[in-house]
């Protein structure tokens, strides 16, 4: 179907300020036919279902909007942990402020050097999950990712590595665009654990294509920046072998714009994968959490949980799918998303959907939105605690569900901190 | 201890008197019980002094030792040490029995310009106390009141009055839904604290947990109003001979 001019012409304008990276003939290739699936969809607008939602204006403008710096005035999510950390500086590597990329269990190599080699584990992924991922859904910032990413870091995991790797970023320019591409191949029985945190840019595309093999893990940790003027869409695409276990969790705070997406193939027998975010908005906030779990193997467990805290005209949205497909029997999928508004002017918007072609699964799912109980709050005033803290309290337990997701009792400790020291700074 | 002056309370969403001149003194030490049919207003009565919203003051004044209750948020009545024992106890998922309490406790002593209680030294009182009242360990870790049995949650706010220790202890029905075993426990657990510097008012529909926890001073309560009051005896006459006799007497 022929794109609206419109659409055509506000794509070639954002393709006008974009250059393809250089790289062997293979990456090119890979790039280039990219380009192709992206001129194709043409740049997200208001009348396509997927973004009906959120406006992606601001991702779609050739030109970047503007973002201010952000003054930390807490330290650093996972500053406490042993990590290999990797920094990234408005979407360019910095080696200096790196630790070297050396650790037992896992190959680091930057994605330049990736696509200017002959790695045979690379090209069987850079844009292949991505490509996976646009049917039955286009996903056009996803391919214009695979096509013009500037930098990233591909990780082949071979072992269980004894730290985390840790991706900084940090913001240094009011105007800079980023787009980062990582490529992660957990390989048979490996096992890693990645985190995410800070404000990357003023406008950031990031796409992460998993590939984890049979009996391996993926442990993944992200906050998103305190940064409130960004705009940031987000991609993970995962793909899961036999007995595999995927678990992601995000906190996202502030922020004007964030779209995380994720579509997760269930493909080897026995894989589990568990996808939980926690977002806090308050004022000029909007975010969109768009799932998609494809069950294409026996005896898979999926899990989705999802709980915006929003207040002061903040927008949540929330749009999940499980797919089962055809003989993906004993599929245990559970989906939830809720909304805890604190005021009136808050608004939660959410489309769960089961799409089921198998008969013998358990799925479940549930959207909620609803306010603090005031029976549970004059419990706890009756009991001599402040309302102010009283209400922090139970918007912690509304979170509660989704933070256990976190396997690392450590990294959940820290998370709950994040949150409780975001509650104090918006307390109304 | 607690003193109530001619209080009148009406709902505020129905327009509707509640309360139509409440006098009640209890000093400190005591243990009073009301009693008093469906209806009668004793409920409203703890909810009003513990500051739940949706009630409205017409007239007359609540202290508490002197301090006027009704100028007080919930959290500070609590922290001036009024606690309600309540007929149904709320669930809350999502917060720990031991987090909740915990933090009741350093709230309150913060309230007071007191110092707050180590995490060790809480968990050392918090077993002690639960091991009186029979709560199991597990049942301090789940989150607050879910899945309890209703016995359960009447013992779990017998231990929260235990760990709080306030001096002036509301019990709404806390006699309702338990059986014998659990009433004894719940009965042992205030008698526990009876002393000196504190005082009971036990609202009950039975004299049965009056066995237990044995009034000093006991009220009967009707159509908003104290319409009796005498010794344990009268809770005796409720329970042979039902409230009609008193109340056509008190008309």
């Amino acid at each position: 179907m022929a794109l609206p001019q419109a659409k055509i012409d506000a794509t070639e304008a954002r393709l006008a300020a974009l250059a393809m990276p250089d790289g062997a003939q293979w990456a090119r290739r890979v790039r280039e036919a990219a380009l192709e699936r992206f001129r194709k969809m043409g740049l997200p607008g208001p009348r396509d279902e997927y973004w009906r939602f959120t406006r992606p204006d601001t991702l779609n403008a050739a030109q970047t909007p503007e973002a201010a710096l952000f003054d930390a005035d807490e330290p650093p999510a996972f500053s406490g942990l042993d990590r290999l950390r990797l920094v990234f500086r408005d979407g360019v590597f910095d080696a200096e402020a790196s630790d070297p990329l050396e650790l037992e269990g896992v190959e680091i190599m930057r994605l330049a050097d990736a696509t200017s080699q002959d790695i045979h584990w690379a090209k069987d992924l850079y844009g292949v999950l991505e490509e996976r991922a646009q049917d039955p859904v286009a996903r056009p910032f996803a391919a214009l990712n695979t096509a013009f990413a500037t930098d990233g870091v591909v990780l082949r995991v071979t072992g269980k590595p004894s730290k985390p790797l840790h991706f900084r970023y940090l913001h240094e320019e009011t105007d800079s665009d980023a787009i980062l591409h990582f490529l992660v191949k957990v390989e048979e029985g490996a096992e890693v654990t990645i985190l995410e945190n800070g404000p990357a840019a003023a406008r950031f595309n990031k796409c992460f294509e998993i590939d984890v093999a049979d009996r391996a893990a993926f442990h993944h940790i992200r906050t998103q920046g305190r940064d409130h003027e960004r705009r940031a869409v987000t991609h993970l695409f995962a793909r899961l072998g036999e007995e595999s276990a995927f678990k992601s969790f995000t906190l996202t705070a502030n922020g004007r714009l964030t779209r995380n997406e994720a579509f997760i193939e269930l493909t080897g027998d026995n894989a589990q994968a568990h996808i939980a975010g926690a977002a806090m908005g308050d004022g000029d906030f909007h975010h969109d959490d768009t799932v998609f779990v494809v069950h294409d193997a026996v005896n898979c467990e999926s899990r989705q949980v999802f709980k915006k805290v929003l207040k002061n005209g903040a927008v949540g949205a929330f749009q999940g799918k499980i797919l089962v497909k055809p003989g993906a029997q004993k599929t245990d999928g559970y989906q939830i998303s809720q909304s805890l508004l604190l005021d009136g002017d808050a608004q939660f918007l959410a489309k769960p959907e089961l799409e089921i072609y198998a008969d013998d699964v358990a799925c479940s799912h549930g959207s909620t939105s609803g306010a603090i109980d005031e029976e549970a709050l004059f419990y706890l005033r009756s009991r001599g605690v402040p309302e102010s803290e009283a209400k922090d309290l139970l918007v912690l337990a509304f979170l509660a569900e989704a933070i256990a997701e976190i396997e690392d009792e450590a990294i959940a400790a820290d998370i709950r901190d994040r949150l409780e020291g975001w509650l104090l700074r918006h307390r109304s | 201890m607690l003193n109530i002056k001619n209080l009148h309370v009406k709902l505020e969403e129905e327009d509707k008197q509640i309360l139509k001149g409440v006098d009640l003194e209890v000093p400190a030490g005591s243990v009073h019980a009301i009693m008093g049919p469906n209806g009668s207003g004793k409920s409203t009565l703890s909810y009003v002094l513990s500051g739940r919203d949706g009630y409205e003051v017409t007239e007359g004044e609540a202290t508490l030792e002197g301090a006027d209750l009704l100028e007080m948020e919930p959290e500070e009545r609590a922290a001036a040490g009024l606690f309600l024992a309540f007929q149904y106890p709320v669930e809350i998922p999502g917060v720990g029995n031991m987090t909740f309490l915990r933090t009741a406790l350093n709230a309150q002593r913060k309230t007071r310009g007191e110092e707050e209680m180590s995490a060790a030294d809480f968990l050392k009182l918090i077993r002690d106390k639960a091991k009186g009242l029979k709560i199991e360990a597990d049942m301090l870790k789940r989150p607050v009141n879910v899945g309890f049995s209703g016995g359960e949650k009447k013992r779990n706010e017998i231990l929260q009055m235990a760990m709080l220790e306030p001096k002036m202890c509301i019990l709404d029905e806390t006699d309702s839904g338990l059986d014998v075993d659990a009433m004894r426990l719940v009965a042992d657990g205030v008698n526990a604290l009876r002393d000196e510097g504190r005082a009971f008012l036990v609202i009950t529909h039975y004299q049965r947990l009056l066995d237990h926890i044995r009034p000093d001073v006991v009220h009967i309560m009707a159509d908003g109003r104290m319409v009796k009051t005498g010794g344990p005896e009268l809770a005796l006459e409720v329970e042979n001979n039902g409230y009609a006799d008193i109340l056509a007497e008190a008309v």
